[in-house]
């Protein structure tokens, strides 16, 4: 059977949805950060599957994508830059106990 | 016989980055969980390849695996303390999680059946060739103002993160003191 969008379609949901997962269980501060990457790349791939499948011949979900992944690079150093200051203040990264705006 | 192996390739990178997905989710260890997450970056970087964008492919490989991932195996060992590892419980309502997990699942593949996509009626023999000199038009035309300010933003960042993560001028100015006096 040959490979169609909607089994993209299917994986980028199953990797989606594991990302939203991991953010939602999680109490790890970086674990969070993990399943942020995993929700980002889930739109990625829908970017690309739709540029390849749609009847088009431009490649603008492409440069879209490459957009997404700059956008997740400056989110991923401000967000672990943000969780270490976090971890200098409270000496921990569980985001259950961080709730106090002042140390 | 073609067509076959095409559809393999796909399963296999299918399998690839949602077990290690899974593994990032469910896994006791923290830096177990950091590094399978490598295999599901490369595994997106073969799909992203196998759906003819290769520059985005290739970009995923430089960006994801040796940038993010390099600073999230440096949160992981800036932040973990070894001594209390498993002492407490990492995760929350994972019973109500999964739950969430299989209704919005449940929900989301009808639809992603169901909707009339206009896909091309034979879209696995589009011909594929280089996107890279696209992009590049792309990029310094039609989308040359996100482009620059893309720019603007990562310098951005850089300065934030680092402004960010250096500290407080006052803990700073005590650690010295507590460093010279230790002397």
């Amino acid at each position: 059977m040959a490979v169609g969008l909607e089994h993209c379609l299917v994986v980028s949901i199953s990797l989606f949805l594991l990302g939203v997962f991991i953010v939602m269980t999680q109490r790890n501060g970086i674990r969070v950060l993990m399943g942020i990457e995993l929700i980002l790349n889930a739109a990625n791939l829908n970017l690309i599957a739709f540029n390849r499948f749609l009847p088009n011949t431009d490649v603008n979900g492409s440069i879209f994508a490459v957009f997404v992944i700059i956008l997740a690079a400056a989110e991923a150093a401000v967000a672990l830059a943000i969780v270490l200051a976090i971890y200098q203040q409270f000496s921990t990264v569980n985001l259950d106990e961080i709730s106090s705006m002042k140390h | 016989m073609d067509a076959l192996l095409h559809s393999l390739v796909f399963y296999i990178l299918a399998f690839i980055v949602l077990g290690s997905a899974a593994y990032t989710a469910f896994s006791a260890n923290l830096v177990r969980a950091a590094f399978s997450l490598l295999f599901t970056f490369f595994g997106l970087a073969g799909l992203y390849i196998y759906l003819g964008a290769d520059f985005v492919g290739i970009s995923q490989v430089i960006i994801y695996v040796g940038g993010i991932l390099v600073l999230l195996l440096f949160g992981v060992m800036f932040t973990t303390n070894v001594s209390g590892q498993g002492t407490e419980k990492q995760t929350l309502q994972m019973k109500w999680g999964i739950l969430f997990l299989v209704v919005l699942f449940l929900l989301l593949i009808p639809i992603a059946f169901i909707t009339p996509w206009s896909v091309m009626p034979d879209a696995g023999s589009k011909a594929l060739e280089s996107s890279v000199s696209p992009i590049g038009v792309g990029l310094l035309t039609k989308y040359l103002l996100p482009f620059e300010i893309a720019s603007l933003l990562l310098l951005i960042a850089l300065i934030g993160a680092v402004v960010i993560a250096r500290g407080e001028p006052k803990v700073r100015a005590e650690a010295a003191k507590e460093d010279t006096s230790a002397l």
